[in-house]
């Protein structure tokens, strides 16, 4: 699967350029999680299903990199997240609950205004 | 859990922090332009308190064993509180669509400019050498005549390409030089575009910048690392107001004093 653009390629502003490459990059981030867990969990030999689940766990990680640039790109998506994760209790009530305890301090950044690098351009 | 920020204590609801931290961000982000154009290291989070330099301070006195103190850059941590009106955040629940945080506004453009201008200009009492203080060139003096602006930044591109740095470049201007560049018109041709295109990358206005300053962009110059990126925590309240403040904490290490010529205003 790939995601393809919608309005002409010439009339997008560089930004959203940069945001459609970055949400590609994670679709297909997602489908190889998809399918390395697939097949890590049909595997017979182990050897080899411990190298699948460890491809997919790296997809994993490729993937949140790209959200979290995603979330430094688009403010609703952080509002969203930040209201959204981490949270105890039924997913469709998350933000109103509890915050899970992480057993260790805040990820770095968890609580700032999420400024970081940002372009800016005249 | 509670962090350092102690947010969760604030009699602040989810509306109304949204609306603080929305304001923030959005004039913290009008007032920066050094941290869009250096490289970015971070945020690491409350615990880093220094940088690593990579290098030794070699006592002058002799001794049995000779030893070096390795030298370290502490972050600078900023703190700087302001007052909300209690009645006036409540607002922000009812729907109030102009929350009055003017105090909140006027600190974020304090905090923004600090960090700013301590990459730009240096912060001595903080240890922080700044681009302009550090730069291995002699200035170059903007011409009086705005239309000329184009052969100063040509001559400022030149020193550079002289040095072996390379590109692309930025051109940051304070507003006695900024404001008069993006204004003018030259035979119907704006100077502007000519310097767009001689930097192959973009013209920046900053609030802390009497002339200007253009440097390379290439990454590997400039470097800011942050440990707690711009954040709102809470101090304290009464029935009127609840102190929250503005936080922050940052080292700036010029690793290529070559990579930047400074522009001086003409006398």
């Amino acid at each position: 699967m790939t995601v393809s653009y919608t309005e002409p390629h010439d009339e997008l502003p560089p930004a959203v350029r940069e945001v459609h490459r970055a949400i590609t990059s994670l679709v297909e981030e997602l489908e190889a999680i998809d399918w390395y867990n697939q097949r890590a969990a049909i595997a017979t030999e182990e050897s080899l299903r411990q190298v699948l689940a460890h491809n997919r766990d790296e997809e994993i990680e490729h993937a949140v990199m790209l959200l979290e640039w995603l979330r430094r790109e688009l403010p609703m998506l952080d509002a969203q997240l930040r209201e959204r994760l981490f949270h105890a209790g039924p997913v469709v009530e998350a933000g109103h609950g509890e915050p899970v305890a992480s057993g260790g301090a805040p990820a770095a950044g968890a609580a700032d205004l999420g400024i970081g690098r940002f372009k800016k351009g005249s | 859990m509670l962090d350092l920020l102690k947010r969760s204590l604030a009699p602040i609801t989810a509306e109304a922090w949204q609306a603080i931290d929305a304001t923030a961000s959005r004039v913290i982000k009008s007032q920066l332009t050094a941290r869009t154009i250096v490289d970015f290291d971070g945020p690491h989070g409350w615990q880093l308190g220094a940088v690593n330099t990579g290098r030794l301070d070699i006592p002058k006195k002799k001794s049995d064993v000779p030893w070096g103190a390795r030298q370290m850059l502490p972050l600078v941590e900023t703190r700087m509180p302001f007052l909300l009106n209690q009645m006036e955040i409540d607002g922000a629940t009812r729907g109030c669509e102009d929350v009055d945080l003017s105090t909140l506004e006027q600190a974020a453009k304090q905090v923004a400019r600090f960090e700013e201008s301590a990459i730009y200009l240096g912060f001595a009492d903080g240890g922080l050498g700044g681009i302009i203080p550090s730069t291995a060139h002699k200035p170059i003096t903007l011409p009086p005549q705005v239309r000329q602006y184009p052969e100063a930044v040509g001559a400022a591109l030149e020193v550079l390409g002289r040095a072996g740095i390379g590109g692309p470049y930025a051109l940051v201007l304070g507003s006695k030089a900024y404001y008069p560049l993006m204004q003018c018109v030259e035979n119907g041709y704006p100077p502007r575009r000519i310097v767009r295109d001689l930097l192959q990358g973009d013209i920046l206005w900053s609030p802390v910048l009497d002339g200007g300053v253009l440097l390379s962009t290439r990454g590997g110059d400039f470097q800011l690392t942050v440990g707690v990126d711009f954040a709102i925590g809470y101090a304290g309240h009464t029935r009127e107001q609840v102190e929250l403040y503005l936080t922050e904490s940052f080292a700036f290490r010029v690793l290529e004093p070559a990579a930047a010529v400074t522009l001086k205003l003409p006398a």
